[in-house]
C-alpha cells in the first residue's frame, strides 16, 4: 500500500480522532490553569502567612517535579487510597495543577514589577485591597505576563501528549497505536509531528494577535 | 478636644518609627476650613511620612487624627470611608497606567463611591475641564507630559469631593517649565476655598498661597506662623537659615517680582 | 506507614542508580545542546541569510514537537530507518540533546544580541578577524549572561528526562514504576520519586547559581530570576 493511501485511509481517521481528544484536553486545561495561576500569584503576594506559604509550597512542588510524575501520582497512585480518576480526568487535573504553578510565577513577577505607587494611589482613593487588586493591579500585571503565560500555554499544547502515558488516547497515543500495528513509525510520527506544528503555529499566532489587541501605550 | 465646627483636620502627637529610627517625633497641628497650610523643611524631615499617616497609608505608632470631629485613628474597619474624604496628590503622580485620563478620574467614582456610570463620566469631564485637560480625556498616562499627568491626578483626587487635599511635593518630579501649570491649578484651588496641606519646596508659591507655614526638621515642628513673619522675622535661627538657603535657590515670591 | 517507609528505604539503592542514569541523560543532553547550540547561535547572528533560515527551521522543528513525539519518531522510526541500533539511553541523549540545542541556541542568540554591536565594532577596529572577535570578545560575555537561562534549561531537561520512560530508559521514574507495579505500592514510590526530582532540580539550580557568582564580572548584567 502506498504511503499516501496509508495516510489517508488508515492513519488519518484515528489520528484526527486523537486530535479532537487533544483539543478537548487543552481547551479544558488552558483557561483553568491560567485562572489557578492568577489566584496562586495573588495569594502569594497579598495573602496572609498561611495562604502565602501554601502558595509557595504548591509552586515548589509542581515546578520541581516532572509533569509525568504528577500524572502517575494522580492516575496510578490515588486509586491506592480510594480515589479513582479516568485517564482523561487525571490528565486534565494534572495539566491544570502543573501549568497553574508556572503561570503563577509569571503573574507573580508581573505583579511585583508594578510600582508600589499604583496600590498607594488606589488606596488613597478609598479602595480596599480587593478592589485595588482587581481594578488596578491585575489589569496591568496580566498584560505584563502575557509573554510568559503565552509560552506556558504553548508548552501545554505540546505536553498534552503525556496524557497517553496514563492511557488517554489523544493524538500521540493514536499515532503510536497505528505505528506499532503497522510498523510505520517514521511516517506516522512525521504526520503526527506536522499536526502538532500546525496546532502550535495557530496558537502562537492567536496569542500574538491577542497581545496586540490588549496593548496599551506605556504598559508591558 | 473641642467640637469646633470650623476644624477640618486635627493631628495630635504623631509618632512614627521605621526600624530604629524615629521619623516623626510628636507632630501636632490643626487646620480650619478653607485654610491652606504649607509644610516646608529639609529632606528626611518626615514631611511625606506625615501626610501618609494622615490618610493612614502609613500606620502611625502613636497619636490621633480627627477629620471633621470624627476620629480617624480609632476606626480599623472603615478607613476607606475616611480616605474618600481626603484627596491625595503624589510626587510621582501615580496615575493608573492602564486607564485613560478620563477613566483615571472616573474610577474612584464608579468603583468606590458607586455612582451611576453616566453621572460619573459627566463629573469626570467637568473635573478635567477645571484643570484644563478635557481635550486629553482619552489619552493614556504614557502619552501625557509630566505637568498634564499631575493635573489629571489632581482632578482624580478632586472628583471624590474631599474635605481636605493633601499634596506631597506635587511639583518635585516635574521639569521646570511644567511646574507653573500645576502651581496655577493648586493656587486656584486654594483661592476657591479648599482646605489643603501642601508639602513643597516652592517658596514663592508658599508665600503667596499659605495661610500658615510649618517648618519641620528631624521629625519635629520647629516653627510655624504666617508667611510674612516666617520669611522676615522667624522665631528660630534654624528657620531663618533654611529659608535663606531655599530662597537663594528657588527665587523670590511672586509678590516681590 | 512503617511498611511504606521500609519499602522506600529498601528501594533507595535501586532508585539512586536511576539517579545516575538521569544525571547522565541530563548532563549528556545539556552538553550536546551546548556544543551544537553555540555554533548555531553564532550562525544565526553572524551568518548569511540561508544559514540563518536553515537554523531557524531546525529550531522551529525541534521546539514545535513534543518531547514524546520526538522520542518515538527517532527511537522507533528514524534510527531504525537509518540502520542505527542505538540503545535507549544513547538515543535519549541524542534526541534530548538535539532538542536542547534548539532552545540553547536561542538563549545564546538573545545574549549575543543583547551585547549590542559596539563590542564587535571595537574588536574589529583593533584588527581582529570576525572569528577572533566572536571567540575572544563576544562569546565570553554572552556565555556569562546566558547562565540564568541555562540554569532554567537544566531544570527543564531534568524534568523532561522522565519522559524517556516511554522508550524504556531505566531512569528514576521507570524504576519507581517498576517497584510500584510489583509491590502494589504506587503512592509511596511515586512520591519518593517526586521528592528525588525536587532535590535534583533545586539542588542543581543552586549549584548553577554558585557557578554564576564565581564567574561573574563586577557590575555586569542583570540577574533575572527564573526559579
Amino acid at each position: 500500500m502506498s504511503d499516501i493511501n496509508f495516510i489517508r485511509e488508515i492513519l488519518l481517521p484515528p489520528v484526527l480522532e486523537g486530535t479532537v481528544v487533544t483539543l478537548k484536553l487543552i481547551v479544558a486545561s488552558i483557561p483553568l490553569g491560567l485562572i489557578l495561576g492568577i489566584l496562586i500569584a495573588v495569594g502569594r503576594v497579598y495573602g496572609n502567612r498561611l495562604i502565602s506559604s501554601f502558595c509557595i509550597i504548591y509552586t515548589l512542588f509542581f515546578r520541581g517535579t516532572p509533569l509525568l510524575v504528577q500524572l502517575f501520582i494522580l492516575y496510578f497512585g490515588f486509586p491506592s487510597i480510594g480515589i479513582f480518576f479516568s485517564p482523561f480526568a487525571a490528565a486534565i487535573i494534572a495539566f491544570i495543577l502543573c501549568s497553574g504553578a508556572y503561570h503563577s510565577e509569571y503573574v507573580r513577577g508581573a505583579i511585583q514589577s508594578i510600582k508600589s505607587g499604583q496600590m498607594m494611589a488606589a488606596e488613597a482613593l478609598g479602595m480596599n485591597k480587593f478592589k485595588a487588586i482587581l481594578y488596578i493591579i491585575l489589569p496591568q500585571a496580566l498584560r505584563r505576563s502575557i509573554p510568559g503565560c503565552s509560552n506556558e500555554i504553548i508548552y501545554l499544547v505540546k505536553y498534552s501528549s503525556l496524557a497517553f502515558m496514563v492511557t488517554c488516547v489523544e493524538l500521540t497515543g493514536a499515532g503510536k497505536i497505528i505505528a506499532s500495528r503497522y510498523f510505520e513509525y517514521t511516517l506516522v510520527f512525521l504526520v503526527v509531528g506536522a499536526i502538532y506544528l500546525l496546532m502550535v503555529s495557530v496558537v502562537t499566532k492567536f496569542l500574538g494577535m491577542l497581545e496586540k489587541k490588549l496593548e496599551i501605550p506605556g504598559i508591558g | 478636644m473641642q467640637k469646633d465646627k470650623n476644624l477640618v483636620l486635627r493631628v495630635e502627637d504623631i509618632h512614627k518609627r521605621y526600624g530604629k529610627e524615629e521619623i516623626l517625633k510628636g507632630i501636632s497641628f490643626e487646620i480650619e476650613k478653607g485654610q491652606t497650610k504649607v509644610i516646608i523643611g529639609p529632606s528626611g524631615s518626615g514631611k511625606s511620612t506625615l501626610l501618609r499617616c494622615i490618610n493612614q497609608l502609613t500606620i502611625l505608632d502613636k497619636g490621633k487624627i480627627w477629620l471633621e470631629n470624627e476620629e480617624v485613628t480609632q476606626t480599623k474597619k472603615n478607613i476607606n470611608r475616611f480616605r474618600q474624604k481626603m484627596g491625595m496628590v503624589f510626587q510621582d503622580f501615580n496615575l493608573f497606567d492602564h486607564l485613560t485620563a478620563l477613566k483615571n478620574v472616573e474610577i474612584g467614582l464608579v468603583r468606590v463611591k458607586k455612582i451611576d456610570k453616566k453621572e460619573a463620566k459627566e463629573k469626570a469631564i467637568e473635573e478635567l475641564r477645571q484643570v484644563g485637560l478635557e481635550k486629553q480625556a482619552d489619552l493614556y498616562p504614557a502619552q501625557l507630559s509630566g505637568g498634564q499627568k499631575q493635573r489629571v491626578s489632581i482632578a482624580r483626587a478632586l472628583a471624590m469631593d474631599p474635605k481636605v487635599m493633601l499634596f506631597d511635593e506635587p511639583t518635585s518630579a516635574l521639569d521646570p517649565e511644567l511646574i507653573g501649570e500645576v502651581l496655577e491649578v493648586i493656587k486656584k484651588l486654594a483661592l476657591s476655598g479648599m482646605t489643603m496641606v501642601v508639602v513643597t519646596h516652592e517658596m514663592g508659591f508658599a508665600r503667596s498661597v499659605a495661610n500658615e507655614i510649618i517648618f519641620m526638621e528631624g521629625g519635629r515642628i520647629i516653627d510655624q506662623g504666617i508667611p510674612y513673619k516666617l520669611f522676615t522675622d522667624p522665631d528660630h535661627e534654624r528657620t531663618r537659615q533654611f529659608l535663606c538657603k531655599i530662597t537663594e535657590l528657588y527665587g523670590k515670591s511672586e509678590e516681590e517680582k | 506507614m512503617n511498611e511504606n517507609l521500609a519499602l522506600i528505604y529498601q528501594s533507595l539503592p535501586y532508585l539512586l542508580k536511576g539517579c545516575a542514569i538521569t544525571i547522565g541523560l541530563v548532563g549528556g543532553a545539556l552538553g550536546l545542546g551546548f556544543i551544537i547550540g553555540i555554533p548555531m547561535s553564532v550562525g544565526q547572528v553572524y551568518g548569511n541569510k540561508y544559514l540563518s533560515a536553515l537554523i531557524s527551521l531546525y529550531v522551529w522543528f525541534f521546539r514545535g514537537l513534543p518531547v514524546l513525539v520526538l522520542l518515538f519518531l527517532f527511537y522507533f522510526g528514524l534510527f531504525s530507518f537509518l540502520g542505527l541500533n542505538l540503545p535507549a539511553f544513547t538515543a535519549a541523549i541524542l534526541v534530548l540533546g538535539l532538542r536542547s540545542a534548539a532552545y540553547q541556541s536561542q538563549i545564546f542568540r538573545g545574549s549575543i544580541q543583547s551585547l549590542g554591536e559596539g563590542q564587535m565594532l571595537a574588536a574589529r577596529s583593533l584588527g581582529m578577524k570576525k572569528s577572533e572577535a566572536i571567540l575572544y570578545i563576544i562569546l565570553p560575555q554572552a556565555l556569562r549572561i546566558s547562565i540564568p537561562g541555562w540554569s532554567n534549561e537544566y531544570a527543564i531537561l531534568l524534568k523532561d528526562s522522565a519522559i524517556t520512560y516511554a522508550i524504556g530508559v531505566m531512569e528514576i521514574l521507570t524504576r519507581a514504576n517498576f517497584i510500584a507495579t510489583r509491590t502494589y505500592k504506587p503512592m509511596p514510590m511515586f512520591l519518593t520519586c517526586a521528592v528525588i526530582f525536587i532535590i535534583l532540580t533545586y539542588g542543581g539550580v543552586k549549584i548553577l547559581d554558585l557557578l554564576e557568582n564565581k564567574v561573574s564580572i563586577p557590575g555586569y548584567g542583570e540577574r533575572r530570576s527564573e526559579f
